[in-house]
């Protein structure tokens, strides 16, 4: 029978909410890891039971979680019972283990000086399309990282953090995050990220190059406006079936490329206001796409005290509020930018997750809204998985 | 045998009791349980010693007969009642709020 999992990650701990294809009865499971941060967890796209997660503290660092059982167990990749009495001696503890590639230089800091690359945590983890032990890992202080071993071991694909413009780079309010990592499914070799505040890079050799995406992005709080670098972008999206159409939410605007990200144009149309964190694409609409809009970079909720997803169906610049479910009068939670995913059952089931612990679902595309879970600590993240 | 409390966290992540037990071939240091450790539960590498530098996480500290000895070099040898177990060896989260 066919379903959907969806995959939380908050403040204190993960959580697996699970549903049959009618979308209306959850079954809430967790918290694990409880107590830690758990930034991401993505399911691998050809064995959804295969699940990596990006748990992380201040005072203990960084560690990857894995699953092989959609969610049900976990364990630090390596350090297994099985790994433990391993011939080749014991493991060497490497899952977490994210060292830059040479010498890490600077970077911009806050106040224009320049700053040591620090590795603090991994904000997205993005597993291959072809295999469950291929995953990527997008890092703060910026850089990207590789396992082929299933979160074993992990290297840099050093060519983006040593680009030309990495000293320019600067950390956005959340820290120097590589927080988007979307892969080519037509172009094995193409990748797409986004850094905050450095903005969107592709890369058509598998990584070994890089080019700043971010011609028609314009951010008024630079000094060059429409610098090649520098911009905070919030997140990207792209549907498998138009991989040459990507839609960004910046920090303020959202923005559409229909050439791979070589140019952009504004696409804000109606919307309230601009700013905002997540953006995602319906599961079989390419051109209807969803954002949820926040005040203001200084006031972190939404206008009104109304909580609304805009849906525009034209790719941008027409916008319908959608309300039904969501509430409408004081409601100042914030929406982060990996908070918000779709599943591909029919119609369509569109989630979210808020700073105030709610995961709020849409069963018909946006249409409804109904709160799955409402009291979880904050929400970091949301990934939806589609169960066959 | 020493013996060595982690903090919480520690304890669900390596999933351990209260209380861990290692055994020393040489000088009973912090360097050596904290090598220890880590090789009897792998999963801990890297959170109580930067990967990369070995250096004490910042806000990770070290506790032997009361004292807080996390500033002491990591080849200092440890009293000689944690050496023989008769006290415990705390490795504590610091007070930092949250």
């Amino acid at each position: 029978m066919s379903g959907v999992r969806l995959l939380v990650g908050t403040r204190k701990g993960a959580f697996v909410l699970t549903s049959d294809a009618k979308r209306k009865d959850w079954k809430v499971d967790g918290p694990h890891f409880a107590g830690w941060e758990i930034y991401h967890a993505k399911g691998s796209p050809v064995d959804p039971n295969r699940i990596y997660a990006s748990q992380t503290s201040a005072w203990f660092g960084q560690i990857i979680q894995r699953s092989s059982d959609g969610g049900k167990t976990w364990e630090t990749p390596g350090s297994s019972l099985e790994d433990l009495k391993a011939p080749d001696g014991m493991p060497k503890g490497e899952s977490n283990k994210f060292v830059y590639d040479g010498v890490p230089g600077t970077h911009q800091w806050y106040d224009g000086t320049q700053h040591p690359w620090e590795f603090k945590r991994v904000w997205h983890l993005e597993p291959a399309l072809d295999n469950p032990d291929h995953v990527y890992a997008g890092v703060e202080d910026a850089a990207l990282f590789e396992s082929k071993d299933g979160g074993k071991s992990w290297k840099e694909l050093s060519g983006l953090r040593k680009h030309d413009t990495g000293p320019k780079w600067q950390p956005g309010a959340g820290g120097m995050c590589l927080h988007s990592i979307i892969l080519d499914p037509k172009d094995r070799q193409r990748m797409f990220i986004a850094i905050s505040a450095a903005g969107a890079f592709r890369t058509d050799d598998g990584g070994k190059t890089w080019k700043p995406i971010n011609r028609g992005l314009h951010s008024q709080f630079m000094p060059d406006p429409n610098a090649e670098v520098g911009h905070c972008v919030h997140h990207i999206a792209m549907h498998p079936k138009k991989p040459n159409t990507l839609f960004m939410q910046k920090h303020w605007d959202i923005m559409r490329s229909d050439d791979a990200g070589d140019s952009w144009r504004e696409v804000s149309g109606n919307l309230p206001s601009d700013f905002g964190f997540p953006i995602d694409i319906h599961a079989h609409e390419p051109e209807t796409i969803y954002v949820v809009p926040i005040k203001s970079d200084s006031e972190h909720y939404p206008p009104d005290g109304k909580l609304r997803v805009y849906r525009s169906r034209s790719g941008g610049n027409e916008w319908e509020e959608l309300t039904k479910g969501l509430p409408q009068k004081d409601c100042y939670v914030n929406v982060l930018r990996d908070a918000m995913t779709v599943d591909a059952l029919d119609k369509c089931g569109v989630y979210f997750g808020t700073t105030g612990g709610q995961v709020y679902g849409s069963n018909d595309a946006g249409d409804s809204w109904n709160a799955i879970v409402r009291d979880l600590p904050a929400v970091l993240s949301v990934e939806a998985q589609t169960l066959k | 045998m020493i013996r060595v409390v982690l903090p919480h966290h520690l304890r669900t992540l390596a999933k351990v009791g209260d209380e861990v037990h290692v055994d020393l071939n040489g000088l009973a240091t912090v360097r050596a349980v904290i090598d220890a450790i880590e090789t009897k539960y792998p999963m801990l590498r890297g959170t109580i010693r930067d990967h990369d530098t070995q250096k004490r996480r910042p806000l990770v500290r070290f506790f032997a007969c009361g004292e807080d000895i996390s500033h002491e070099p990591q080849d200092t040898p440890l009293p000689h009642a944690i050496a023989n177990g008769a006290e415990l060896f705390f490795i504590m989260g610091a007070i930092a709020g949250g």
